[in-house]
């Protein structure tokens, strides 16, 4: 499956890079999944993802929480905590 | 009438509350964020979503005027780089009554520091550049609202 990822604030500094498309594994079915694949496939996302506790997401522009299924999804943010106000 | 707006430029605090007012409104509280200067601070940088963070302020607009009587609502955001002194956010509610435009204005600061996608980067006088962290007193204070 083909995801468009797109990337915030100190997530996008450590991977590098603002978006990218990937092509998922069958086996990365949610979120928790996809970090832990984003974590194990480099050196930079292995920085970015150390800790999926402090990351959150949108799948399709609604925030979602960890366990959220990818099924049908085309594009994931993923970023820190929000900061803004 | 409900205002909102994600904006690189400097916002026009006189010209948002002279739009927001046009309707006459009985009650009219303000919020106003605005850079510190703390600590050496030289440039805080906002950076936001395209699309999401537009919309986050929609949402939380019309949740705002789903809960109170509100007869306007004005939420202007702030993003990339700006200086100490600079404002960063302005939140305007109306109502016919007071308790009404008070309590939409500090539900629509409070959730807008937990529920919209804005990122702060401090830049220092030192050159340290740092990424601020969520406190988890504003999620408590955004949780009172639930």
């Amino acid at each position: 499956m083909a995801l468009s990822i797109a990337y915030f604030a100190w997530v996008r500094e450590r991977m590098g890079m603002a978006d990218e498309v990937v092509e998922l594994p069958a086996e990365v079915t949610d979120l928790t999944a996809l970090l832990a694949w984003l974590a194990a496939r480099d050196d930079r996302g292995a920085l970015a993802f150390a800790e999926p506790q402090r990351i959150r997401a949108a799948i399709d522009g609604v925030m979602m929480g960890p366990g959220a299924p990818l099924i049908g999804a085309r594009e994931v943010a993923l970023f820190p905590p929000v900061t803004g106000g | 009438m409900i205002r909102v707006a994600v904006q690189g430029a400097a916002i026009d605090v006189g010209a948002e509350f002279d739009l927001h007012d046009a309707g006459g409104h009985g009650a009219s509280a303000s919020f106003i964020g605005r850079v510190r200067g703390d600590g050496g601070l030289v440039e805080l940088f906002l950076e936001h979503h395209p699309v999401m963070t537009e919309a986050g302020l929609g949402d939380l607009a019309h949740a705002a005027a789903d809960r109170w009587q509100l007869a306007a609502l004005t939420l202007v955001h702030r993003v990339g780089a700006m200086a100490p002194g600079d404002t960063i956010v302005l939140v305007l509610a109306s109502s016919p009554h007071r308790s009404e435009a008070l309590a939409a204005c500090e539900f629509l600061i409070d959730r807008l520091k937990t529920d919209v996608m804005l990122w702060k980067r401090e830049t220092f006088g030192d050159g340290r550049v740092t990424w601020v962290e969520a406190r988890a007193g504003d999620a408590v204070r955004a949780e009172r609202w639930e």
